[in-house]
């Protein structure tokens, strides 16, 4: 009895988390019938894919599909490189000023981000790449949750595996590449999702940085599409599965690591 | 010390800093430099086009007679009235989905899936959940909770609420698995010896569970309360401040000021201001969760 009643609960609010989803895919499936309507029109007229084919050729949709996929590539590739260069020698060397160097990257945490909108765009306008895809990403390729997520699996590394290296005659660069890097594939893939994450769905940034709505990544370019094309709803809707139809999947199939990086730390 | 050893050891240094330098450039420029310029920029009136012109505490002067300033920081704060309804919810949701059953982590990606939804999807589907006929009305109406379609989005008072609504929506996920972690970290001894010592479901959660999960609950209300009053994004998408200005919150008039009217100065001021506020919470956040409880870093 008791089993019957959990279930019902979290069929309920499984309903109440993923409706939104359900009533966009069947709004973007048909054609006729009106959409907003007392009582909802929630299972009638056939479905149809014309509205994917609509959006796909009459709004600019594969563009912004390749910007994203274009920024986000770029921009998880040298997040990976970056913050796995900067955790190593805080995890596993010794040199002056290393504690220095730590604190003010955790204090970092406590810096306010939105008065970096502000100075970022000034400072992206003097160095004139405004409007290109590398100032989309620049501001965030030095992840903060990067590099502890990466520190932390360095430092669970043996050192009789470096010492062994060591005796070996390998230098730091070859035990980075050869040893290091490799042993710590888990928390790079961690990392690279949430900011597969991070840069597939981010739009603030890009509408404040990008001028020509041309460059606009898939989020960006949907809430654009939407200012423009308000009445097309069915339109709209098929664009709005299209967007999130890619991260659902992702998801779907890396969910132990979202679990793993939440719960090592991840507030950024 | 020999001289191989000290060798080594500039060697050592020299790699070190090479490996850090390309992530502390890159904060350098787009991470501290911000705070320091942004602040300066408080006391300059600056328009990019034409040369800063100094003009000391004049704007934050000004900004105490700013009607919108006092309408903004009023929303942002009212906002924060959804930090308490989140963490209960969310607990309640990691409680309910802490246990071994078949599918049970079919459910739990279910309730994440917001998470991971962008802003403007979420904007755009909560936008037609909302409407005059849209589902929500439909619902209330046949369970005759409300007499005539509501507009969500377009009520003076009730706006405010609908957004912290699809705010709620979108962050239970992600709270749910922070809990759902303190949870497994609290040994079944607890909660099974209160029960043999005949204590109700009710009061073992609030007896038991709740105090041993209060390094999250506290981790997760800051977290929270620093997201509430820098909300943008679901004002953003869904109302960009209206209906007149019911909306309008902190982060949304900095973002006019700076982006639309070109006023960097006085959005910088806006924006130390909010920093100020937030700040408050961050260094609780980072003292606590320094001095231990918590792994956070």
């Amino acid at each position: 009895m008791r089993k019957v009643a959990i279930y019902a609960a979290l069929i309920a609010i499984a309903i109440f988390m993923t409706f939104p989803f359900l009533w966009t895919l069947l709004v973007s499936l048909k054609t006729r019938g009106p959409i907003f309507s007392i009582p909802p029109d929630l299972w009638p007229s056939p479905l149809s894919l014309a509205n994917y084919v609509g959006v796909w050729e009459t709004l600019p949709l594969p563009r912004y599909i390749l910007n994203s996929l274009q920024i986000t590539f770029i921009g998880v590739s040298l997040t990976l490189l970056i913050c796995s260069l900067a955790a190593y020698p805080l995890a596993r060397l010794q040199f002056p000023g290393k504690n220095l160097v730590f604190y003010a990257i955790i204090a970092t945490l406590m810096l306010p981000e939105h008065i970096g909108l502000i100075v970022n765009f000034i400072t992206l306008t003097k160095l004139r790449i405004v409007d290109t895809f590398a100032s989309v990403y620049l501001p965030s390729l030095a992840s903060i949750f990067g590099i502890f997520l990466l520190r932390q699996a360095y430092l669970s590394i043996p050192q009789e595996l470096e010492d062994a290296a060591r005796i070996d005659g390998a230098g730091d660069m070859v035990i980075w590449w050869r040893i290091m890097l490799p042993l710590i594939t888990p928390a790079l893939a961690t990392l690279a999702i949430f900011q597969f994450v991070a840069f597939w769905n981010s739009f603030l940034w890009p509408i404040i940085i990008l001028k020509t709505p041309d460059k606009y990544p898939l989020a960006a370019g949907l809430l654009y599409l939407r200012g423009l094309f308000a009445h097309n709803t069915r339109l709209i809707a098929a664009g709005t599965v299209i967007a999130t139809v890619p991260i659902i999947i992702v998801f779907l199939f890396t969910q132990r690591y979202f679990m793993r990086g939440i719960t090592a730390g991840a507030i950024r | 010390m020999n001289k191989s050893d000290s060798g080594r050891r500039v060697r050592t240094t020299l790699i070190a800093y090479l490996f850090l330098a390309p992530a502390l450039g890159l904060l350098a420029v787009f991470t501290f430099y911000p705070v320091i310029f942004g602040t300066i920029l408080s006391l300059f009136e600056y328009d990019i086009i034409n040369p800063p012109r100094y003009v000391g505490l004049s704007q934050f002067q000004r900004l105490l007679v700013d009607r919108y300033f006092w309408i903004a920081i009023a929303n942002s704060a009212k906002y924060v009235l959804v930090v308490p309804v989140i963490q209960l919810g969310s607990i309640l949701l990691a409680v309910l989905v802490n246990r071994q059953l078949r599918g049970i982590k079919a459910f739990r990606a279910a309730y994440y899936i917001p998470v991971i939804t962008s802003w403007p999807v979420v904007g755009i589907m909560w936008t037609w959940m909302y409407d005059q006929q849209g589902i929500i009305n439909y619902v209330l109406q046949s369970l005759q909770a409300i007499d005539r379609p509501i507009s969500w989005l377009s009520h003076p008072t009730l706006t405010l609420y609908a957004i912290m609504f699809v705010t709620m929506w979108k962050g239970l996920g992600w709270y749910m698995v922070i809990y759902l972690a303190g949870l497994q970290s609290i040994p079944a001894e607890y909660e099974e010896a209160a029960m043999m010592d005949g204590a109700s479901r009710a009061r073992v959660f609030w007896n038991v569970t709740v105090p041993l999960l209060r390094p999250y609950i506290l981790l997760a209300s800051l977290v929270s309360t620093m997201a509430a009053l820098k909300v943008f994004e679901e004002i953003y998408v869904m109302t960009r401040g209206g209906p007149f200005f019911s909306t309008y919150t902190m982060f949304m008039y900095i973002f006019d000021e700076a982006f639309q009217e070109l006023n960097m100065g006085y959005a910088s001021a806006l924006a130390v201001v909010l920093a100020a506020v937030i700040l408050v919470f961050s260094v609780i956040n980072f003292r606590v969760f320094r001095r231990g409880g918590l792994e956070y870093y």
